[in-house]
């Protein structure tokens, strides 16, 4: 197991420095550049070149890249082209916002999905069998955008009950406001716990009819016991890895939720970033979210091997 | 005009409307209070929000969000009213010599928020920061090229002696150009900002809020607000913020909100007639709009009504290929110009415009583009033109498109006619996309821009806009409304376009 994390994680980490290439390298071949950007619309070539030159625009690449990366391992992200504060404030100021949204949808997607799916698989073809599969399956289909505007025009505008933005707030509201979170969690929730429901039915329904869990019954295994003891663990297996992925999910539908809910996260940040070309904050927001997605699935993989070491053996 | 994409454009969503189009049951009256001002209150504004970008520097002022927060903490020696005539600010009147190179600004008895009184000395320091050669972001030195500040100088403590290096009679509106923004001498530290406006800095993060208090002492007198709030947000948001009742004015709002807001009991639009212009750009500096003829043919095909009702939701004005309608020096008495396909068939077919493929280059920089592009491509193929619509990156639209494409997009926010003319029409005007590059055109409107005499000058633009209509490559369709959304306790709120005076001005405005 210990061996498994050791080259689990040099793997991880050597993946970051591929990609922290590649970030760069993708970031520059957006079209145009900060200062480019910066003028639309409003100046001259001359004062785009002036400005250029401020920015360090116009020294050759590797070297742009190489200044980068040397910060990067001394712990400085850089200075933001555009806002001309230190990328790490900038970092620090929005992601605690999608840091709370994220782990509130987890920690609710996680049991609620197990719960949807173990009943589900337990009694396949059944009526709730029917109606969560139903549901999920229509859920998953509505795009995040629609979802998120008419749970606004409905419990925001129609009932009142909900604030419909997070506009003027900030994360240390929360404490205060809880119902801010609720719209927006409630969307990210949605895909979240439809995805992992299904895996986990999936999961259940394979473990009921294998072999170990037909002869457990035969031996007279209560089936409470069977379910949770040992059909659980495998069923659990690709939900664990479902969960991993759920990330990149999460991201898309953060994208969307922090900008119908006005919330200052780390997704609306990379956005705003990539829009003006502010290549030090796309490289520390990337690398930052690829590290929590790498992790991720490190943990996964570590858990997955942990409730079911014969993953390991058959890779 | 403020020309950055919004986040919404990256996320592909749907124009306007936001949780508008999904409410059916909030509709009711529109009601717009008057009665007497009442002092107090909060009022919290939302503009669209630019992130990291956005910048308490008013000298480096890019987004509207910026434009609005140094307004309520600054003032500008001069503004621009409704018809883009400059109106006195800190400058209280002015004079010039008989050849337009030496101005006079008597200032008004003004104070900082720090008790400081404004002087002569703040203004020139203010002008040398914007001109500062170090600073390239400084937008304001584009307006400000013509100042001499070497040969400038203070005449006591409350007038301020300007010379240029040419005659400019257009000069106090330049004054109020984008960024000429008057700060306390010896200003640099812009996280502490310290201006003669209406309010006093409170706060600011980057991409989210600014907050700022009422200033007794302000020359125009203190505001009604205790307190404003100016606050990022993008369009979605801000539909659903201001009818919810969580903001009391959200900014920039599109033709769809508009409709659907109408009804809404909660929210009164704020529409602003003639805020600028729409139109299509064709490069005339090469085939085949070259030809007068091929530029006349386009601007006799288009149907300039189905433009104006598609793409501006039936919220503008038709255009008649000239900028600045209701504007001063806008040539009036001038027929519309309407569609006539056969007489643009005809010219099509005299300049070889027929049978050719044209490019279209446009882009999502803006709602309505590529809209815009598209209908245009149908309309040039019922008069025999093809045309293939292409689509290039939204943050560099403006700078590419004036290379790439024979035709563009073009549209412009409310500015001095002289201004456009200046920034698109001349052989250097950063951003000419319609090419037109004729020696004569500037030497005339440099001669027109030195005559004092106001009549003569008038005469003078009207001639040279004539020019441009007849044979330049600017098909202007349209004057839209600008939108703004206020919530219904909100009074005070005046129709203005930006880069006017009355624009996101929060010191005449109160909450019930």
């Amino acid at each position: 197991m210990a061996r498994h994390a050791l080259r689990r994680t040099g793997l991880a980490v050597c993946q970051l420095a591929l990609l922290s290439v590649l970030v760069f390298l993708l970031t520059a071949l957006l079209p145009g550049d900060a200062a480019d950007v910066l003028f639309n619309e409003k100046a001259g070539t001359a004062q785009i070149a002036r400005l250029r030159a401020e920015m360090g625009l116009d020294e050759p690449p590797v070297e742009r890249f190489l200044d980068w990366a040397g910060g990067l391992l001394t712990g400085d992200l850089g200075t933001s082209f555009t806002g001309g504060g230190p990328v790490s404030r900038i970092v620090a100021d929005s992601v605690g916002a999608t840091a709370v949204l994220a782990g509130a949808t987890v920690l609710i997607a996680v049991p609620l999905a197990l719960v949807l799916g173990l009943l589900a698989g337990c009694r396949p073809g059944g009526r709730f069998d029917r109606t969560v599969t139903a549901v999920t399956l229509a859920l998953d289909a509505v795009p995040d955008f629609v979802l998120s505007l008419a749970l606004v025009a409905v419990f925001a505008l129609k009932l009142g009950w909900l604030p419909s933005t997070w506009i003027g707030a900030t994360t240390g509201d929360l404490v205060a406001r809880p119902g801010l979170l609720v719209l927006p969690v409630a969307v990210l929730l949605a895909r979240t716990v439809c995805q992992l429901a299904r895996q986990v039915r999936a999961g259940t329904l394979g473990a009921l009819r294998s072999a170990y869990a037909v002869q457990a019954r035969r031996l007279g295994v209560p089936r409470t016991r069977l379910v949770l003891r040992h059909v659980l663990p495998n069923a659990a297996v690709p939900a664990v890895q479902q969960l991993a992925r759920t990330g990149d999910t999460l991201l898309g539908g953060v994208l969307v939720v922090e900008a119908v809910f006005a919330v200052p996260g780390t997704a609306t940040a990379l956005i705003d970033a990539v829009q003006s070309r502010d290549i030090p904050t796309v490289q520390a927001l990337t690398l930052l979210l690829a590290a929590v997605a790498l992790l991720l699935n490190l943990a996964a993989d570590l858990v997955s091997h942990r409730l079911s070491p014969k993953a390991e053996v058959l890779r | 005009m403020a020309a950055d994409r919004t986040r919404r454009d990256v996320l592909g969503l749907a124009a306007g409307g936001g949780a508008a189009t999904l409410l059916a049951g909030c509709e009711g009256d529109a009601r717009r209070g008057t009665g007497r001002p009442r002092r107090g209150g909060v009022l919290r504004a939302a503009f669209p929000g630019a992130g990291a970008k956005e910048t308490l520097d008013p000298h480096k002022q890019r987004q509207f969000v910026d434009i609005a927060r140094h307004k309520a903490v600054f003032d500008k020696l001069v503004e621009l009213g409704p018809t883009l005539r400059p109106v006195p600010r800190l400058a209280e009147s002015w004079e010039s010599d008989a050849d337009s190179t030496v101005w006079r600004f008597r200032l008004r008895e003004a104070v900082f928020h720090d008790g400081h009184r404004l002087e002569a000395e703040d203004v020139l320091y203010s002008l040398r920061r914007i001109l500062d050669p170090r600073a390239a972001d400084h937008l304001g030195a584009n307006s400000l090229s013509s100042l001499d500040l070497d040969r400038s100088r203070a005449l006591g403590r409350n007038t301020v002696e300007l010379r240029l290096k040419r005659p400019g009679a257009e000069f106090p509106s330049l004054l109020a150009g984008t960024g000429v923004v008057i700060v306390r001498s010896g200003y640099r530290n812009a996280d502490k900002p310290v201006g003669t406006g209406p309010f006093r800095f409170g706060s600011f993060r980057a991409g989210r809020s600014f907050t700022a208090h009422r200033f007794d002492d302000h020359w125009g007198g203190a505001p009604y607000l205790d307190e404003l709030r100016i606050l990022s947000a993008e369009t979605e948001a801000r539909g659903s913020a201001v009818q919810a009742g969580e903001i009391d004015y959200a900014h920039e709002m599109s033709p769809t909100f508009a409709r659907l807001a109408e009804g809404n009991s909660r929210v009164t639009l704020v529409a602003t007639p003639l805020s600028g212009v729409n139109g299509f750009a064709l490069k005339t500096d090469r085939p085949p709009f070259d030809d007068p003829d091929a530029t006349m043919a386009v601007k006799l095909l288009v149907d300039r009504r189905r433009l104006v009702e598609v793409v501006d939701g039936n919220r503008g004005r038709v255009g008649n290929d000239l900028y600045g309608k209701g504007y001063r020096y806008y040539p009036e008495g001038l027929p519309q110009r309407e569609r006539d396909v056969a007489e643009a068939r005809a010219l099509a077919r005299r300049s070889g415009l027929r049978g050719r493929r044209l490019t279209f280059y446009t882009s999502t920089a803006a709602d309505g583009f590529v809209n815009a592009a598209q209908l245009f491509a149908d309309m040039a193929d019922e008069a025999g033109i093809g045309v293939e619509v292409v689509s290039g990156p939204p943050e560099t639209y403006f700078t590419d498109q004036l290379r790439t494409g024979d035709i563009g997009n073009h549209r412009c926010g409310a500015m001095p006619i002289p201004t456009y003319v200046s920034q698109r029409l001349l052989d250097g005007s950063p951003q000419n996309a319609s090419a037109w590059r004729r020696p004569a055109f500037d030497k005339e409107f440099v001669r027109a821009e030195g005559v004092k005499d106001e009549e003569r000058r008038t005469h003078a633009y009207d001639a040279l806009q004539r020019t441009v209509r007849d044979e330049g490559g600017l098909v202007l369709w349209s004057h839209p409304e600008w939108l703004n959304a206020v919530s219904t306790s909100v009074h005070g709120v005046r129709p203005a376009a930006p880069n006017t005076v009355d624009w996101a001005r929060f010191d005449t405005v109160w909450i019930d």
